[in-house]
């Protein structure tokens, strides 16, 4: 802390303390709004003071005015639907790209590549076309149908492999082992930080999609946590209920920023490898 | 070199499936890359031609299509809103990519120490980014809310006056900017606390021998040698302006006037609301030669920001 006595450093500090409090107030909002009695008054809503007796009446009415638990149940289905697929997808082309020689490796490789451009939700207009000649529209095969190749993913598992010694490999083979003892007892194992840093990436970004979802599904059975939070946010919204959106808004994002808070390192650390999703 | 390591193993029946195995690569990379081709083909290159087929037709009543030569394109052109949202697009591209990335600098320098007080500050900054972007629009309906939001609230103690954050044409577009730079800043910050764990501290030390004040050293060792990790977050901060619209989509509709348009929101309003296909598909064309050419400027920059990690 010695280090920081000359005026420059203060002023540093000073600005980054800044910063960091701007930041933080939407989210500390959030917290106190969704706790905030509802007839306390319309004038201080903004008040980060939490000068009140905690209540749960706002998730109450939020859980009542927009199905969660089916809103939920969709979710984790698309996302661990996706990921399900995306990781059988990704590990064998990683695998392919890090381990085996092959003709035009690179321009098959570059051809992966596109699509960390070329993005699903660029698509959606032709995508909306084959979904519904493939009869997956409004159904959430059809939501996660685009993401079940994942560039990303290819990318992030031939690093992975690359990693792993051929030595593994070849031990494996001179004792006789057959391929799915080899896949199942030494690749998989050996892989799956990089499945982890993917499955990290994969699930936060599938939980938190909106636009194609909204193009894809039409009813109410098969809309996701985004899709419902933003209607029920219209709704709350004429009504000025914003402790109620708070809440809401609390239901929606509580899961990953627990998950965030409980694995921290492991978050920052796949993060950092997702540059592209 | 694997063959001689099975050599010295000395296990004929190894070197047998071995070379067998090396003749039969091309198969066994086409049955490994098959299930991702696929996927691939059906929902990146496929839309492609699709999309420029969907361009260059128009539907009838009665559903029928029929070729309509670069109509299409001319309707696009001549759409006012569409003019507006490349406008906005551009626009909304420096005003979110030139702060957050100047902030997440910042923030990344003056945390980079790892200390426990630093931790609990990286946090809270990277908190926005897991947010779904429509929760963060949910949130910021009442931040922006005239009057009593959060935003004005705070500003009246400071002794301004009131602001129509959304609904004032000049102003809607910089409130979706200050949004966005909120949400993606700690993002960004990530890259570059990885990139300046990178940067061996004696150039640090010895800079300081030498006389170089903070600034000095910044200019003269950290950011040159941050140079890479820059160019890959500004690559992944373009594809992010050009992809994320939900803000939108929640808070303004593109209005009020246009004033909010982007371009991914505009191909979503003509399919999704006008329902006019044609011109959705123009749009999305054009989007889609704008990223390809993006790509083949940046995609080494990718491939490198992918590996610097791993």
């Amino acid at each position: 802390m010695t280090r920081h006595a000359n005026p420059t450093a203060l002023l540093a500090l000073a600005a980054l303390s800044a910063v960091v409090l701007v930041w933080s107030t939407p989210l500390l909002w959030m917290a106190i709004a969704a706790f905030r009695p509802q007839n306390f008054g319309g004038l201080d809503m903004a008040s980060l003071w939490p000068d009140f007796v905690p209540t749960l009446d706002n998730f109450a009415e939020a859980l009542d005015s927009a199905d969660f638990p089916l809103l939920y149940l969709n979710t984790v289905l698309v996302c661990l639907g996706t990921l399900a697929v995306q990781l059988t997808t990704v590990t064998l082309a990683g695998y392919a790209f890090a381990r085996l020689r092959f003709r035009a490796k690179e321009l098959v490789f570059y051809g992966f590549l596109l699509q960390l451009m070329l993005v699903p939700p660029i698509l959606i207009v032709p995508n909306l076309v084959t979904i519904t000649r493939l009869g997956l529209y409004d159904s959430l095969l059809g939501v996660m149908a685009p993401y079940f190749a994942s560039a990303f993913g290819v990318f992030l598992m031939r690093q992975t492999f690359r990693t792993i010694p051929k030595d593994f490999e070849e031990a494996a083979i001179v004792d006789g082992a057959t391929w799915w003892q080899l896949v199942w007892r030494v690749l998989v194992p050996l892989a799956r930080p990089g499945m982890v840093a993917f499955g990290i990436v994969s699930v936060v970004s599938h939980w938190n999609e909106f636009l194609w979802p909204l193009m894809v599904v039409s009813t109410p059975d098969n809309q996701t946590l985004t899709i419902g939070l933003a209607s029920f946010t219209m709704g709350a919204e004429s009504a000025s209920q914003w402790g109620v959106i708070a809440a809401g808004t609390f239901l929606v994002a509580a899961p990953l920023l627990a998950a965030f808070a409980l694995f921290q390192r492991q978050f920052v650390n796949s993060f950092l490898f997702s540059g592209v999703k | 070199m694997v063959a001689e390591i099975e050599a010295r193993v000395g296990l004929p029946t190894v070197l047998a499936r071995r070379s067998a195995g090396r003749r039969s690569q091309l198969g066994r990379a086409a049955l490994l890359l098959a299930p991702s081709l696929v996927f691939l083909a059906a929902f990146t290159y496929w839309p492609i031609g699709q999309v420029i087929g969907q361009a260059l037709t128009i539907e009838t009543f009665g559903s029928d299509t029929v070729g309509y030569g670069l109509g299409n394109f001319e309707r696009l052109l001549a759409d006012a809103s569409f003019g507006r949202a490349l406008l906005n697009n551009l626009v909304y591209a420096l005003g979110t990519i030139v702060p957050s990335i100047a902030i997440a600098l910042a923030l990344a320098v003056g945390l980079q120490d790892a200390t426990r007080f630093n931790a609990g500050l990286r946090t809270v900054v990277f908190f926005p980014v897991l947010l779904p972007l429509v929760a963060a629009a949910a949130l910021f309906l009442f931040v922006f809310l005239p009057g009593i939001g959060l935003l004005d609230y705070y500003l009246a103690r400071l002794g301004a006056g009131s602001t129509n954050w959304l609904g004032d044409p000049d102003i809607a577009l910089w409130s979706l900017i200050g949004l966005t730079v909120w949400k993606n800043a700690g993002y960004y910050m990530l890259f570059f606390l990885a990139g300046l764990q990178a940067i061996p501290l004696d150039l640090y030390e010895a800079a300081r021998l030498e006389g170089a004040g903070a600034w000095g050293r910044f200019r003269r060792i950290t950011l040159p040698l941050l140079g890479p990790t820059l160019a890959f977050v500004l690559v992944i901060a373009l594809v992010n302006v050009i992809t994320q619209v939900d803000h939108v989509v929640v808070l303004t509709k593109g209005g009020p006037s246009d004033s909010t348009n982007l371009l991914l929101f505009y191909i979503y309003q003509q399919a999704h609301e006008n329902y006019d296909y044609g011109k959705a598909a123009a749009a999305t064309v054009l989007s889609v030669a704008g990223l390809l050419a993006l790509s083949l400027l940046s995609l080494r920059t990718l491939e490198r920001g992918i590996h610097y990690e791993a």
